[in-house]
């Protein structure tokens, strides 16, 4: 059984659907991520998986339970950072631990955890003097506080510095390998590819794909990035001929193709024919940033 | 109902001196300031041969609620809604309603020790007669607080930002403090002025004190006033208190 099931959700804003469809199940033990462009209706989803919204259509099961009929439970078992709220302002580091450890039957024990997240100095410090970086990791800690099933993470890494962006990567890596499952909410393409084992790009309300980071980035039209300096002009005509061709562009003397394996092999083909030298020839695979750009551009046309 | 969050909620209150200030010290201070004039420890034919300072115990207990119910109170809650505070909070075993209820017994248990200090200080400083009637006294004191926090939800319900709060709250304050007494006690209002008065929250509260203080059970007219408040401000609360 998932431990997320999100079937056919819907929900509107005043007439307006910002979600419009959505369907995923998560698995035990997994990383799964929600990508998508801004207003695209990723926290309205994940908002509804914490019990925080009641939706209007289709149903949302955490560990078999409905998050608002059942919300004690399953607020037992899923831990939540939410991408925008705040504490007490007079409230310290250490109290919050201690707090937020007595709402759960049986919660980690916060010391180490506050070690784990670089918050021990700041034990003694009040929420409102913590730096951003700072309480995004005291949220992360107070997700992990009750020693949840589930953890959802909404803008983890937002805030955060290169180095804290990495420690907390591993942090939720080491959470999973303890068999906790993760549904992780970002824009950070990065965050995505190197933390997900699935990702749900959603745009408009909708899931516009579904997959694994590698096979998102194998079925968007531009999977291979094809760039070179010819030695001798090509006639565009030959070009906009190749095979599976995403796109083209010419930048000062330099042509940059995306497309397939196909792609390139047909390129290598015409600069044979014309016998014409490609300079600085470099195919690389396309990120899943190109994958994610690809992806809700399709959706938006 | 978590202890874990009314400790909580009780420590962060010590923590904030304004709040702890007017609602707990102001009043008594004004009944100190009140009693070192000596013509206000005379006793008047006007205000049923009562000295001054005698009528203004009771207007000192009520100012302590108005204060922490109508200015702090409402602060306190919509910032909490305003900063997210009560979602974090829904999203854990422990309901957002805890919050709010943890935040009524610090502000109304603040504004009965208030209560109880301006009648100790009146007691032991000027000579005031502790209440006659002390069960109708804790009764009428009781509903005054649940009508002041009722009063002090209502605000927050209606206030999307804690700036509306403050401005709400202070709209509401000073009718109230009025009615209540503090510029003129009610004793020394006249009749009809009195009448109209006893119909407010703070006028039937601060009437019912006097009766109960000068050792009548408080008027049931009154205790009704003030029952029928705190149903209707409880409601509407209820009805259009937004959790985020």
């Amino acid at each position: 059984m998932p431990v997320i099931e999100v079937t056919e959700l819907r929900k509107s804003y005043d007439g307006r659907p910002v979600v419009d469809g959505v369907s995923f199940a998560v698995e035990e033990g997994e990383i799964f991520g929600i990508l998508g462009p801004n207003g695209a209706g990723k926290t309205t989803t994940v908002e509804c998986v914490e019990g925080l919204r009641v939706p209007d259509a289709g149903h949302v099961r955490v560990t078999g339970l409905d998050p608002v009929a059942d919300h004690a439970r399953v607020a037992r078992v899923l831990g939540a950072q939410l991408q925008e709220s705040e504490l007490q302002a007079k409230l310290t580091v250490r109290e919050a631990l201690e707090l937020y450890a007595s709402f759960y039957p049986s919660p980690l024990d916060w010391a180490p955890l506050a070690e784990r997240l670089g918050l021990t100095a700041k034990l003694t410090t009040r929420f409102a003097k913590l730096s951003g970086g700072q309480k995004q990791r005291l949220f992360i800690a107070l997700a992990l506080i009750g020693n949840p099933r589930v953890v959802v993470l909404d803008e983890l890494t937002t805030g955060l510095d290169p180095r804290a962006r990495r420690d907390t990567w591993q942090l939720i890596e080491d959470v999973r390998a303890g068999g906790v499952t993760v549904l992780l909410v970002t824009h950070f393409m990065e965050e995505a590819q190197r933390l997900c084992d699935r990702i749900a790009v959603i745009d408009k309300g909708r899931v516009a794909a579904l997959d694994t980071p590698a096979g998102l980035i194998r079925r968007s039209a531009g999977a291979t990035v094809i760039s070179f300096t010819p030695s001798a002009p090509l006639d565009d005509r030959d070009l906009n001929a190749l095979p599976a061709l995403a796109s083209i562009e010419h930048k000062d003397g330099r042509i940059t193709l995306s497309g397939t394996d196909e792609t390139v092999n047909a390129v290598i083909t015409l600069l044979a024919r014309h016998r014409i030298t490609a300079h600085q020839l470099r195919v690389v695979d396309a990120t899943l940033d190109d994958a994610f750009l690809d992806l809700t551009k399709e959706a938006t046309a | 109902m978590s202890t874990a969050v009314l400790k909580t909620e009780i420590r962060l209150f010590r923590r904030e001196p304004g709040a702890l200030f007017w609602i707990l010290l102001f009043p008594t201070l004004l009944l100190v300031i009140l009693g070192s004039i000596p013509s206000f420890r005379d006793h008047h034919g006007d205000l049923g041969g009562l000295r001054t300072i005698d009528v203004y115990v009771p207007v000192a207990v009520l100012l302590g609620m108005i204060v922490g119910g109508l200015q702090s109170m409402p602060q306190t809650l919509t910032g909490y809604r305003e900063r997210g505070i009560l979602r974090r909070m829904a999203t854990t075993p422990v309901r957002p309603s805890t919050l709010l209820s943890a935040q009524m017994l610090v502000y109304g248990g603040a504004a009965l020790a208030s209560a109880l200090l301006s009648l100790a200080v009146g007691r032991l400083g000027f000579d005031v007669r502790l209440p006659k009637q002390p069960f109708g006294y804790v009764l009428a004191l009781l509903l005054a607080v649940l009508v002041a926090l009722a009063l002090g939800s209502v605000v927050s319900a209606l206030s999307r930002t804690t700036k509306i709060a403050g401005a709400i709250g202070s709209a509401v304050f000073f009718p109230s403090m009025f009615c209540a007494g503090v510029w003129l006690p009610t004793q020394a209002m006249p009749h009809l002025m009195a009448r109209i008065v006893g119909y407010t929250p703070f006028g039937a509260a601060a009437q019912a004190l006097n009766q109960a203080a000068a050792g009548h059970w408080p008027g049931w007219g009154h205790l009704g006033v003030l029952a029928m408040w705190i149903l209707l401000l409880t409601g509407a609360a209820s009805r259009w208190f937004r959790w985020e």
